[in-house]
């Protein structure tokens, strides 16, 4: 029953491919974060505004991203538009998709950081003349990035993760991509998944360490 | 000078000022005292503008702060004021704290901005604080650091909404010294204190306010000496 003959040299010979995608996946999820970091302060800005219109399409975003599975908001970013004859790459889509999807957990996240910061705060920095907007960026910011600061670094790993959902776009470059092909042409699917797993793990692990030392380094209040 | 004319204010059906009618010259020391809910802090908060009035105006060297096309922005940088609850930037340092509206709203470089702070961090006895986050110092230290970052906007006006209250006994006598001093140098304030010894030795004037009504206004050792409103009798009574 159990006659499977484990092939690692086979395998192994793929890793330098394997990396190179592993490659790819990072800078998806960097650059994916970059722009839900981003997506979300203005998601976050929107709700504070007190104009009803921009908190319903804050709040609209963040109920969808988080209460909706990330496969079907990357497939509806590749296929979904393609119906209005808006043709993504593979790359494109899943890059969306996945920033979409951090930027409304991040902008959640965001929120809550935002009510343990006390209301003198601002009240403070705009007593000095400080505008709403620059109240915002030099006082309220900082001390939301810092508290949501774990919770990026959780989203980071997920964007890492959800990498591999780019499998239902035809995305074939990154990690999970790369590895799906190999696997497709040797049948090594066991020593092949393996490895990448393994990959995967240390890039995550990666993450959780170098945000601490980060986190170390940047918040010495 | 400050000029409050029949200045009216209302939370909800609770009417906080009724009818103020008020005016702090250049150099004045004005104190002013009575019990919570009298309205006295909400008057300092309605001088810069962060509260709205319902009628009446104020006005800042001419300028009213409640019209249509005042510039609060600018206006707040000739009125310092510090809170109860010191409000430290807990994300920068005791310099950068004092530096941050400077730069950002003064336009000042930072070479400037970094010496008016050394200087007024120096003023109020933080020489050695610069590089220290506000959680490491005492509520009195933080408390001081506050009053040099708004002194540092070189403000014409400084008012004071109980900034003692919030402090330890012990770290109380540091920050009206901070006070005292201000005072001595000829800035234009207005404190809002139950420090009745305080206001007794720095004020220009004293008012009393009871129930959104400025009962009494007269310089100290009138009003404490020979106080005439019945409420004021009572309350200096109770205090003292």
């Amino acid at each position: 029953m159990f006659n499977y003959n484990f092939r690692w040299n086979q395998a192994l010979n793929s890793l330098p491919q394997m990396l190179e995608g592993a490659l790819v996946t990072m800078e998806i999820a960097v650059l994916s974060m970059a722009i839900g970091i981003t997506i979300a302060i203005v998601l976050t800005l929107f709700r504070l505004s007190g104009i009803r219109a921009l908190s319903a399409v804050a709040a609209t975003w963040v109920e969808i991203a988080r209460n909706t599975p990330a496969l079907f908001q990357i497939y509806m970013v590749h296929f979904g538009l393609g119906g209005f004859g808006i043709h993504l790459s593979p790359y494109l889509s899943l890059l969306i998709g996945i920033a979409f999807n951090n930027a409304g957990y991040l902008a959640e996240n965001f929120r809550g950081a935002l009510k343990a910061i006390p209301e003198t705060q601002t009240r403070a920095a705009r007593s000095l003349g400080m505008t709403p907007i620059q109240a915002f960026h030099n006082v309220i910011m900082p001390q939301m990035l810092r508290i949501s600061f774990l919770p990026m670094t959780n989203q980071m790993v997920w964007a890492i993760l959800m990498t591999s959902l780019g499998a239902v776009v035809a995305m074939n470059t990154d990690l999970y991509g790369v590895t799906s092909d190999l696997n497709a042409r040797t049948f090594r699917t066991f020593e092949l998944f393996a490895i990448a797993a393994v990959i995967f793990y240390l890039i995550t692990k990666a993450i959780t360490l170098s945000a601490r030392l980060v986190a170390a380094r940047l918040f010495r209040y | 000078m400050i000029e409050i004319e029949n200045v009216r204010k209302s939370f909800g059906p609770l009417e906080v000022l009724k009818g103020i009618n008020l005016t702090v010259a250049k150099g004045e020391v004005l104190t002013v005292i009575g019990g919570s809910g009298s309205g006295k802090s909400t008057l300092l908060t309605c001088i810069n503008g962060l509260e709205a009035i319902d009628s009446g105006r104020i006005l800042v060297d001419g300028i009213e702060v409640h019209a249509k096309g005042t510039n609060l922005n600018k206006l707040r940088q000739k009125i310092g004021i510090v809170f109860q609850q010191w409000n430290a930037f807990p994300h920068l340092t005791v310099l950068e704290n004092v530096m941050l509206a400077q730069v950002k709203v003064l336009k000042r470089s930072r070479a400037q901005a970094e010496a008016e702070a050394v200087k007024q961090l120096n003023h109020v006895g933080l020489s050695d604080k610069l590089a220290v986050y506000p959680a490491r110092l005492s509520g009195g230290q933080q408390q001081r650091m506050a009053i040099a970052r708004a002194l540092a906007m070189s403000p014409d006006y400084m008012l004071f909404d109980e900034v003692t209250s919030a402090l330890d006994p012990q770290l109380v006598g540091e920050v009206l010294d901070t006070l005292r001093m201000l005072a001595s140098e000829g800035m234009t304030m207005i404190c809002v204190t139950h420090e009745m010894k305080f206001a007794r030795e720095v004020s220009d004037r004293v008012a009393f306010f009871h129930k959104g009504v400025m009962a009494e206004i007269a310089p100290p050792e009138q009003l404490f000496g020979a106080p005439k409103d019945p409420e004021l009798q009572k309350f200096l009574a109770a205090t003292h």
